[in-house]
């Protein structure tokens, strides 16, 4: 095994931040919108600006907005994720500007979970 | 995609999947000229010739997940409809420039779409990269990075509502300024 340089310490201290970001920088939830071309074609920007016209308006400083790359499940984009602090993060599939307001109300500020929309429970993979 | 501003949305997303940190969108329109350019240049991973040449082949991906690509794909193929073409220029560990190159005035040009949403999708859901937009029209420019963002809301959430009210307004402003519809 080739030895650790500081590149790589860089690196995975990166790494190991963004996942810790959630709990130390102070946020309550994360929304993650799903923007791969899949995402995009189905129109995950207007998710994204629906997200942000929420927070703005609402005045809201403890939800991060992130985006990433397709999920492998291109058919039900667009899709988005929410993270709760100290909750497993839900995946939303099949989405709209209407039902990306109605979980923001639910699922990001109540905390309850839209299951009518919810795929799935569990951690985020992309390719 | 419908407009030219999803493309870019989508080829700068490729940039991120590729490790870029540092993200440079150009917008050139020449309507004088019957021109408009779109150039995104990254400091990615890059690709090697063999890749970069079959990049705009829409069976060609580098993902294991399936076996299609189609995001440059769709843009040589919005850029060939309106009598242009898209340019893949990269070096593996320097980066990657994509040029997409369409007759203005074209009948199948796709409308440029809202540069707004693109790039505040853009700089908020990525405020750990340096990202940088210019758009010309004619002689008029609008410039915009991601630096502005965090020297001016250094303290506060990248994604709070001061800074998505800002940003808003910078580029409805900025664009109206040179002609172009946010």
């Amino acid at each position: 095994m080739a030895k650790l340089t500081i590149e790589d310490l860089k690196r995975i201290k990166e790494e190991v931040r963004s996942t810790t970001v959630l709990r130390e920088g102070g946020f309550r939830a994360k929304i993650n919108i799903h923007m791969g071309t899949c995402g995009i074609a189905a129109g995950a920007r207007k998710l994204m600006s629906v997200v942000l016209k929420e927070i703005e308006e609402k005045k809201i400083n403890d939800v991060m907005v992130t985006t990433s790359g397709c999920a492998g499940l291109c058919s039900r984009e667009p899709m988005a994720t929410v993270e709760i602090l100290g909750n497993p993060p839900v995946k939303y599939c099949d989405l709209n500007e209407e039902r990306m307001k109605e979980i923001f109300a639910q699922h990001v500020l109540k905390g309850e979970i839209v299951e009518a929309y919810a795929l799935a429970r569990g951690s985020e993979t992309t390719y | 995609m419908e407009d030219l501003s999803l493309h870019i949305l989508d080829i700068v997303e490729n940039a991120i999947s590729a490790k870029a940190k540092k993200i440079d969108i150009l917008v050139m329109e020449q309507p004088k000229e019957d021109r408009l350019v779109i150039e995104i240049n990254d400091n990615g991973v890059g690709m090697d010739k063999e890749v970069s040449r079959k990049a705009t082949d829409p069976f060609f991906t580098t993902r294991s997940s399936r076996k299609v690509g189609l995001g440059l794909s769709l843009m040589a193929q919005a850029a060939q409809e309106a009598g242009g073409r898209l340019l893949i220029e990269s070096e593996v560990g320097k980066g990657t420039k994509v040029t997409a190159t369409f007759q203005y005035h074209h009948i199948d040009r796709k409308p440029l779409g809202s540069m707004l949403e693109t790039m505040t999708t853009l700089l908020l859901g990525n405020s750990d990269l340096d990202i940088s937009y210019i758009h010309q029209k004619e002689e008029k420019s609008y410039v915009l990075k991601s630096l502005m963002l965090r020297e001016r809301f250094k303290s506060q959430s990248p994604t709070g509502p001061e800074v998505i009210q800002w940003l808003r307004k910078h580029l409805k402003e900025g664009l109206a300024r040179i002609g172009v519809q946010g």
